[in-house]
């Protein structure tokens, strides 16, 4: 089936629908929005703690303050024009959110209420400083349902549970994409003159994940099949505080309210790695100070995690400023947090890396920043810079509403200037015949089995803790892991409503996705933010100040850099 | 611990009628029932077909029946149903393919009640302003994640399909009580209609069946005393 739409947003979470909502504002532009859920499933509304803006609500604040936080919170490999934009921003977009009807906490002159959050500090270092602004720990939850309300209420055209197949490019311009309905199985032609990705994470590569079982990194691999680099893919954060096996997030918040991490002899032991911020300093150190303590033998019995104590907060604290998490380690433990230490461990949670793009959205090429017209990414699956090698928490919520408004406002603009460009002649027959190798193949592998293996791979030897050793071994193995899917096979033959057919799929962009991580962190010989090499412990500005871009081309993957734009702040050492 | 596990299946393109699977998988008394279908979608029989997504109970992929309850899969676990549990979809929707219904007409409803703050006044520069008493008012009626449990709980809903139902009227109070929003009244039209909040008969299904904990019931009863005095 063909359809026609000025623009067309892939990914309904917060930065597909804050792009969707500027594009409503034009009542001459046609917008749809393609999801593979119901908008209200979209993994924003995972996100806990809060949204980073220097509103000021408690203490003095500024956006050059925040900006500072997120270059040395990147370990000075984040883009600085792009995180000025971000920080100042942030707090217009903030109060754009509360006008839009979120309901945030208040503080008792009805303002919106703000807390200390990792890695956040007041005059560039000196203490933390209250700026996250919060709807209690469910801050993705609240954006995610008052984005999609705002989009009902501005008669936004979506359709949900619509497969990403492909990505239609004609003569390196940008014309539409391939979706598949998920319900009855139909291949769908969208021709648009603008289309923005925002199709999220791929934690899903991992063992260990706070990520939905849906973030898959869809549309990263299918932009990277049509040529556009992948941009510091080695760059991947595991979140400090995941549920112990399970993964499940447990907000920073926790920390940010006075939670504390203690080990086997019940030591508080950031204060040996990080004197002045402690629990809150940026998530990367913090969970190697947890994977340093597992490894000296001090993880809780000796194993593989450490507790995160709330005892001392109180019922009223954790009961009314972490309810949700006091829900999930009640549902899924049995403990009560209020009363009991909850046992954590690192969890894969965040890329820092993705789609390059430019600060209106624009999907960039090369180091030139040639753009490919028609074509925007924005989200996690899109790479600014404003994370560099490490995202501080509460920022991702930045980044969506910030930048996944000025794309909308930019592909607006381009909508107006531009005309329809032609569909190439049979756009979809790639994922016609993509989906039919999958559905007609009779016997072969088990892509169960390949998924357990590749994320057991992934988690042991691609994690916090790298060396030359491990990623070697792991990239032989996804390379077999590849051929061994190139033999995949499905019971499911049905079209209508074919689950297994789409995780097929998606196990095979987490293969592609494992594979260039893996690439990037073997060229990467230095530590910066998320990227540890236990065989290059020390950060390389001479060699390495500058970012990883990673081709697909038909000889194999090929690596090139592009510089780190840097404003105001020179790298320094950092120290927290 | 081994499970055993009954789950209806229907593929309304290939079955004339629905029918019972049985599995037995082996899992942990900790995992998710969610982990159980799982395990047998993925080491066993892959039709196996139901939503999920967060696999912790935020996204409200996976409401279905379990043992005769409206839970979310991801958010129950093992040792809590025992070593044996029938699944099944939730009702008063129409099946698609197995645990997957058709939300269109739950969505549909959701949007009928104007579900989004509307203030026709000029925004202030900074935020508008709302005490935390006020912002207690409707606090529990914002936890909704759209599951659906609580409509397809609903007996009232069950005999009456066009009866809007809980989940919708847990979003119309959350912005019927918020101090911000200006058009209560219309509001107050759409659910005070024939199909409104009237047809709820304080049964407290849907407040047992939220996976949120939202006092549901209490939410309606709540929009019923303020339709009542604003009428006197």
């Amino acid at each position: 089936m063909y359809h026609r739409f000025d623009a067309i947003v892939v990914g309904a979470g917060g930065a597909g629908l804050m792009a969707a909502l500027q594009l409503a504002q034009h009542p001459g532009i046609r917008t749809a929005v393609i999801s593979k859920l119901y908008p209200s499933r979209s993994h924003t509304g995972a996100a806990q703690g809060g949204i980073g803006a220097a509103l000021g609500n408690h203490e003095e604040d500024h956006p050059e303050w925040h900006t500072f936080d997120t270059v040395k919170g990147g370990d000075y490999l984040v883009d600085q024009d792009a995180a000025e934009v971000m920080c100042r921003e942030a707090v217009e977009s903030v109060y754009e959110l509360e006008h839009f009807g979120l309901p945030f906490s208040r503080t008792p002159e009805g303002k919106i209420d703000q807390r200390r959050f990792g890695g956040h500090t007041r005059n560039f270092g000196e203490a933390p400083v209250r700026r996250s602004c919060f709807a209690a720990d469910r801050t993705g939850h609240m954006i995610l349902q008052t984005l999609y309300q705002q989009c009902i209420k501005h008669e936004v055209d979506f359709y949900s549970e619509y497969q990403l197949l492909d990505l239609i490019v004609n003569d390196g311009v940008c014309c539409g994409i391939v979706a598949l309905n998920i319900k009855d199985g139909e291949v769908h032609i969208f021709h648009a003159k603008a289309i923005l990705f925002a199709t999220g994470g791929f934690g899903r590569a991992w063992k260990i994940t706070s990520n939905a079982l849906s973030n898959t990194g869809d549309g990263v691999m299918i932009a990277a099949r049509h040529g556009v680099p992948l941009e510091d893919m080695e760059m991947y954060q595991f979140h400090p505080t995941g549920v112990y096996k399970l993964g499940i997030l447990l907000t920073e918040g926790a920390r940010g309210e006075g939670g504390i991490l203690r080990n086997d002899s019940g030591e508080r032991f950031t204060e040996r790695y990080a004197p002045t911020l402690l629990d809150l300093a940026p998530r990367d150190m913090v969970s190697r100070f947890i994977y340093q303590e597992v490894k000296e033998g001090r993880g809780i019995k000796g194993k593989d995690y450490v507790h995160l104590d709330l005892t001392h907060l109180g019922a009223d604290v954790v009961e009314n400023k972490l309810p949700d998490l006091a829900d999930f380690v009640r549902v899924y433990l049995g403990i009560d947090p209020v009363r009991e230490l909850i046992p954590i461990q690192p969890t894969a949670h965040y890329a820092m890396g993705g789609i390059p793009t430019d600060i209106d959205g624009r999907v960039v090429l090369n180091a030139e920043e040639d753009v490919m017209p028609g074509f925007y990414a924005a989200g996690e699956c899109a790479c600014v810079s404003v994370h560099g090698a490490n995202r501080l928490g509460t920022n991702s919520l930045v980044d969506i509403v910030v930048f996944g408004r000025r794309a909308g406002k930019h592909m607006a603009r381009h909508i107006q200037e531009v005309d329809f460009t032609e569909l190439p002649p049979k756009p979809d027959a790639f994922s016609r015949e993509q989906l039919g190798q999958l559905l007609s193949r009779e016997s072969g592998e088990s892509a169960a089995e390949i998924r357990q293996h590749l994320q057991e791979e992934m988690m042991d030897k691609v994690s916090v803790l790298r060396t030359e050793d491990k990623l070697k071994a792991a990239q032989k193995t996804v390379a077999q892991l590849k051929q061994a899917y190139t033999r995949v096979a499905i019971q499911d033959r049905q079209t209508w409503y074919n689950s297994e057919l789409l995780e097929t799929m998606e196990l095979g962009y987490l293969l592609d996705i494992s594979e260039i991580t893996i690439a990037g962190a073997l060229v990467r010989k230095e530590s910066r933010g998320a990227h540890y090499r236990d065989d290059y412990p020390s950060r390389d500005d001479a060699n390495f100040l500058k970012h990883t871009l990673v081709y697909g081309t038909p000889d194999g993957l090929m690596v090139r850099y592009k510089p780190v734009k840097i404003t105001k702040f020179e790298p320094k050492e950092r120290k927290y | 611990m081994q499970v055993t596990c009954k789950i209806r299946r229907y593929n309304p393109t290939v079955d004339e009628k629905p029918y019972f699977s049985v599995y037995r998988a082996e899992v942990e008394p900790t995992d998710r029932v969610l982990d159980v279908l799982n395990t047998i979608k993925w080491y066993e029989d892959g039709t196996l077909t139901y939503r999920r997504s967060c696999a912790h109970g935020v996204c409200g992929s996976d409401a279905m029946r379990i043992n005769g309850r409206n839970r979310l899969a991801c958010k129950v676990l093992v040792r809590d149903v025992g070593n044996r549990m029938t699944i099944e979809p939730m009702m008063g929707f129409k099946v698609l393919r197995d645990l997957v219904v058709d939300m269109e007409p739950f969505f549909e409803k959701y949007k009928a009640v104007k579900p989004y703050l509307i203030n026709d006044e000029p925004a202030p520069v900074t935020e508008r302003l709302q005490s935390p008493e006020d912002r207690a008012k409707y606090d529990d009626t914002t936890k909704c994640i759209l599951c659906a449990a609580c409509t397809t709980s609903c007996p009232p809903f069950w005999s009456n399909p066009d009866f809007v139902g809980p989940a919708a009227l847990v979003n119309a109070h959350r912005f019927i009580f918020d101090s911000r929003d200006q058009r209560g009244a219309d509001r107050a039209a759409i659910i005070s209609d024939r199909d409104g909040v009237w047809r709820c008969r304080t049964v407290f299904n849907c407040t047992d069946a939220c996976p949120r904990g939202i006092q549901v019931t209490n939410a309606m009863e709540e929009v019923k005393r303020k339709l009542l005095y604003d009428r006197a």
